[in-house]
Parts: structure tokens; sequence; C-alpha cells
């Protein structure tokens, strides 16, 4: 065994990820300073908002899609939030959500639409993402870091590529299920590709996708978390910053937050799929 | 009009070699154990002419579900013509095949098949939203189908909220609004319940009777291919083992197979008056007088004489005992006594309608052309024969 030389992965990685910042470090900087805009413009918004509207009107989403309990919690939720000054920050945060998820969901349905219709594309896509999701997230933390500099963008694309492979993966599982007879029924009467998409097989497979979406969700909150610590503040700053100063009361404070907005989203995006 | 030709299915990668075998000769069973290709539909030929009730009938796994589906394309065929109006479906463009099917075929699923999201007015309506034809304009027509189907007033329920019987209505609906020529239905009654089924059998039948459609129909269900059927080929291993009218496939099987098959069925379903009549030996004429009448039933043993003209037409029935009343009163004319209530029955006429009318009467029922002359008559003896599966040719009067 020790005849073999060790193979130099760790330096090949480090080539090609040179390689790629020389060639293709203009076109990301641009990338990175659109998604930048992005953000931070939805960051400004949110914190912008009186919060008390804001309350409000989780709370009537919450109380329409999960019930009274929930939307009773959702406004206790958010108060202790902003009674804990955490307000701004956890806003901040949200936002990261968003639209982390947001490009999850551009990016992954029609992937997981792709998987679901070409049997090849379904066997390139599929080790991707066991890859994409058992990788630990800090090995591609850094080398965002070279790409997009420190500070949201970073955090927000290594969200993207940690939380999209469910959306990914049910609506390839969603599309899949749609039983046969029903294709057979588009088809039948001459329904062309599109069609058969948006009016068949969207439609049935609408709750496997939204459940992909919400486990998304879930996924980019804890991520958006772990990005703090190459600069994507927000409530994972908070963690972080009382991690290095050892303030444990600080961290507890952003831990909860963390927990009522996790539960929040949670309770409201699970019943998306259920309700007619 | 529909025509197949040679038409082959073949399952697996290489097909080209299993249709070389096939045209060697060589068996399914023996072409699965060598080549692990499985032949689906193996040179089928028919054709359906316009209006026809054509129903392919068979085992599950006689290929009939795999035939049906090659005349839309949903399954492509491995080799052979489907001809729809002289249009070959097999090698049209995709464009070609997308327009056939939105304008000329419809198709009407075994589960129904009903879209779960979407109301009974959107499932009837979606060949017509497909076509591209606006919401208000698909209205007027959904409405119309949906009304003939009788379901008027679930327009805005959901599938889930209907029965089975109800949901496959929705289904016929859906077929008929894009008045297609064509309609395929693919064991449309076999997940419903017995008495249910026969209901929609006769639904159907109405339908077709009023809008005389193309329909190729699978069934696995012998009594409901005769009632349904104008035609019916029975399939077995791929193969049609034998064509023909319902009353063809019943009295004269092809094979052990088809034998095997229409044993058990209930025949009264296929059977006409003209299949299980005798002829008419003893008849007399007005003329004839009572003593020639009574002559004849007591050397035949029979109570009641049919009448008839000169040119044959029916004109009633004779009773003995009123034949001995005039003939002692000395009356040499049959006029007076000629009874004319009396069953009748066309040569066409199914045999189910007539049983009960057998069962209340005692004189033979008359089988009459629509000149009203007589073809010949239907008594007991001939009857239970043919229900048994003889051939109802029993020599009686």
């Amino acid at each position: 065994m020790d005849s073999i030389p060790r193979i130099p992965l760790g330096e090949w990685t480090d080539n090609f990820i040179t390689y790629l910042q020389i060639n293709f470090g203009s076109g990301t900087q641009a990338f990175s300073d659109g998604l930048e805009s992005l953000i931070k413009g939805l960051q400004g918004f949110l914190i912008s908002l009186p919060p008390e509207l804001v309350i409000i009107v989780v709370a009537i989403l919450a109380w329409w899609l999960a019930g009274k309990k929930i939307a009773l919690f959702t406004v206790l939720g958010l108060f202790f939030i902003y009674n804990l000054g955490l307000w701004s920050v956890t806003m901040e945060t949200i936002a990261m959500v968003i639209s982390a998820v947001l490009f999850c969901m551009i990016i992954g349905v029609p992937l997981g639409i792709l998987g679901a219709k070409n049997n090849t594309a379904h066997r390139i896509i599929m080790p991707i993402l066991d890859f994409m999701q058992t990788l630990p997230a800090f090995v591609y933390l850094l080398p965002a870091i070279p790409f997009f500099g420190l500070g949201v963008v970073p955090g927000v694309i290594t969200t993207i590529i940690f939380a999209m492979p469910p959306v990914i993966r049910l609506t390839d599982l969603g599309l899949k299920q749609v039983p046969e007879e029903l294709i057979e029924l588009g088809k039948s009467f001459g329904s062309t590709f599109f069609q058969m998409l948006l009016k068949i097989e969207l439609p049935l497979a609408r709750s496997t996708i939204l459940a992909g979406i919400n486990q998304c969700i879930m996924l980019s909150l804890s991520m958006v978390v772990i990005a703090s610590m190459i600069g994507a503040k927000g409530l994972g700053g908070v963690v972080w910053r009382a991690i290095q100063t050892l303030k444990m009361g600080m961290g507890f404070e952003a831990g909860v937050a963390i927990v009522i907005i996790a539960i929040i989203l949670d309770r409201i995006t699970q019943n998306l799929g259920k309700s007619k | 009009m529909i025509e197949v030709k040679n038409l082959i299915k073949v399952y697996g990668s290489n097909t080209d070699k299993v249709l070389e075998l096939i045209e060697k000769g060589m068996s399914n069973e023996e072409i699965k154990n060598k080549t692990k290709h499985v032949v689906g539909v193996r040179d089928v030929s028919f054709t359906v002419e316009k209006g026809e009730s054509f129903v392919i009938m068979g085992l599950s796994g006689s290929g009939k579900s795999t035939l049906l589906r090659c005349i839309n394309r949903l399954i492509k065929a491995s080799s052979g013509e489907i001809l729809i109006d002289g249009q070959n479906i097999i090698t049209m463009s995709g464009k070609d095949l997308e327009e056939i099917r939105q304008h000329r075929m419809a198709m009407v699923f075994q589960r129904f098949a009903l879209l779960p999201h979407r109301t009974i007015l959107d499932n009837v309506g979606y060949g017509l939203e497909i076509q591209g034809v606006d919401k208000r304009k698909r209205l007027d027509k959904v409405l119309e189908v949906i009304e003939m189907v009788g379901l008027k007033g679930w327009e805005n329920s959901y599938p889930e909220n209907l029965s089975g019987g109800m949901q496959q209505r929705v289904g016929i609906a859906r077929a008929l609004a894009t008045d297609p020529d064509i309609l395929l239905m693919d064991e449309p009654f076999s997940a419903l319940d017995p008495l249910i089924r026969q209901d929609m059998q006769d639904e159907l039948l109405d339908i077709q009777n009023k809008l005389q459609k193309t329909i190729i129909f699978i069934t696995h269900d012998l009594d409901e291919a005769l009632k349904v059927g104008d035609r019916i080929a029975l399939m077995k291993d791929g193969c049609i083992v034998q064509m023909g009218q319902p009353e063809d496939i019943l009295l004269s099987p092809a094979t052990e197979y088809v034998a095997r098959f229409v044993e058990n069925v209930n025949r009264s379903l296929a059977l006409t008056a003209s299949s299980v009549m005798v002829r008419p030996r003893y008849v007399v004429h007005p003329k004839d007088g009572p003593r020639t009448a009574l002559n004849f039933m007591e050397k035949h043993g029979l109570s009641t004489l049919f009448v008839l003209d000169r040119l044959g037409k029916l004109k009633g029935y004779i009773k003995a005992e009123d034949a001995s009343d005039i003939a002692s009163q000395g009356i040499k004319d049959l006029g007076g006594i000629i009874q004319t209530d009396m069953p009748t029955a066309g040569p066409d006429s199914p045999l189910a309608g007539l049983l009960e009318v057998m069962a209340y009467t005692k004189v033979p029922i008359a089988v009459v052309d629509e000149n009203n002359k007589l073809q010949g008559a239907l008594v007991r003896g001939s009857v239970i024969a043919g229900l048994a599966g003889g051939r109802g040719e029993m020599n009686n009067g």
C-alpha cells in the first residue's frame, strides 16, 4: 500500500481554485456585486418596516396557514425577539434565508424537473447532490472567500449549495410519483410538454415540492447561522461574537431567537402543501 | 376508419432481432427465453369502420391494452401500420400526432384518470383547454356533455367527492367534450360494481346511438363484450385468435381457447331470435279448414298453429279447442277463430328481452321479418338448447 505515492488531492483542489479565480474572478465579482445589492436591499427593506407591522403580517399568515396556536406563538415569539433587542439582526437573517431559498427554488425546481424527465441528467445530478449534502459545510465555506470575499454573499452562496438538494430531490420525486394513468391522460389528449408540466405534473407534485422547500428553508436557516463565520452577520453573527468573547448569555439569547424563527418558518411552510 | 396492419410490439432494446424471430415463427415463450424480450402484440390486423363499436377482449397479459395504446401511440409499435383515414400514426411527426390526439381521438381510462386538483367542470374541459379554446367558449360545450352523462349540478365538485360510477361519467364526458370521432376505451367499467357497470354499459349504448362514434373498447368480460360490441376480437398471447360478430364468437368458436372462454357466458345477451328459432313446419292457411288443422295438431301433439296468408304473412294463430268447436258446427273457414294477440319478435331481437315473454305465454313466439313474413318460431326447447350452448336446431313447430 505504501508503495503508491500520496495522491495530492489537496494540491489539485488548490490549483483548481486558483485557476478558477484567475479565469473567472471578474465574472464572479460582478455576480457577487449583484447578489450583494439584492440581499442588502432586502435586509434594508425588512429593517425599515415597523416591527409591529411585520409581527401582524406574519401572525395573519400563520393564522391562515397553520392555525390559531401558531399565530399566537408567532406574536409572542417575535415580540420576545424585539424585546431582546435582536430585531434588526433577525431581519438580516430572514433576508438571507429568503434570498437563499429564492435561488434554491429558481435553480432547484428546474433541475428537479430535468432529473425527473431525463435519466442521464438524473444519474449525473443525484451523486452531486449526495456530495453537496455530505461534504462538511466548513470545507466549502472557505473556498467561497477567494471568490466572493467576506460578508453576506459567500454566506448566502454556501447556504444555497447546502440547502438546494432537497428542492431538487423532492421535485424529482414528486414528478415521478404522478400516476402513470394521469400522464397517459395528458398525452392522449395531445398535451404539449409544457402543458403536461403546468397542468398535470407540477400541480400533482405540488405538496411534495413544497415539502422540499420547507426542508430547504430549515437548512438555509441553519446554514446562514454557520455562515456568520465568514462574515454573514445576522443572528449567527451574534452567536459567533458571543463564542469569541465567551459571553454565554448573549449567545443563548441569539440561540433562542433562532429557534423561535425556525419554529415559525417551519410551521407556516409545512402547511403550504396541505391547503388547497 | 381505423386500419391496423400487421402490428407488432416488442418490449426491449433489440427489437429488430426479435422481429426476425417472429418472422421465422418462433413462439413468444421461446423468444422470451432466448432474448429476454417480451412480445406484447404479435402480427395483429383489423379494420374498424366509422361508427362501429369494436371490442378487443382478452385476459390480462393478452396484449389488449398494449394494442389500444399503440393506436394513439402512447406506446410506439415496433412494426406494422396504423392508419387513421389513411394517415399512419406510427410514422407521423410529433406535431401531427398532437393534432390528431387533440381533435380526432379521446381515451377513457380504467381508473378514470381524473385530475384531483380540478373541479368536474375543469376536468371535462381539459381537452378543450389543451386545444387552446378559451374559457368562455368551452363552457357551453362542457355543460352540454356534463348534462349528457347525467352529472348536472356536480360541475363545481372535486373528483374525490364522486362515486366510482360518477367519476367514470366524468371520464366519458371529458372524452366527448372535444367531439372526437374515435373513442379509445380501456376497460372503462372494470373498476365499477356489477350493477353500476350494467347501467354504464346501457348508457354508453344510448350515447353511441346518438353520436355514432368509432369505438375501440377493451374488456376482459365477455358479457360486456357481447353487449357493447358490433364486432369482437379475442386476443391471446398478443394475437387475435378470433374476430367476428358476437354470435360468431359464441356459436362457432374458432379454437379450444375461445370455446373455453365462451363456456360460461350469459348467452342470452348475444343470441338473437334468429339464431335459436326453429323452422315453422306446420302452418295452416285460413282456407284450409278446421279438419286439416286438427289433423296436423293431433299428429304432432300441438295445441296451437300459426296461420299464414297466401304470401306467407303471419295472420295469427288458432287453438285446438276452437278448431274442434267450429268443426263440430260445420264451419269451413278458420277466419273466425284466428287469435291475433300473440307475441312476435324480429330476427335480430336479443334473446335476453324475450325470455320473460316466453315465461308468461303458452304460444310459441313468432319470429317475423319487417314485412311480417313468418321466419321461424321460438319454442322453449330450442331456446334452452341455445342458452346451453347447442345450436338451437330442434325440430319442433
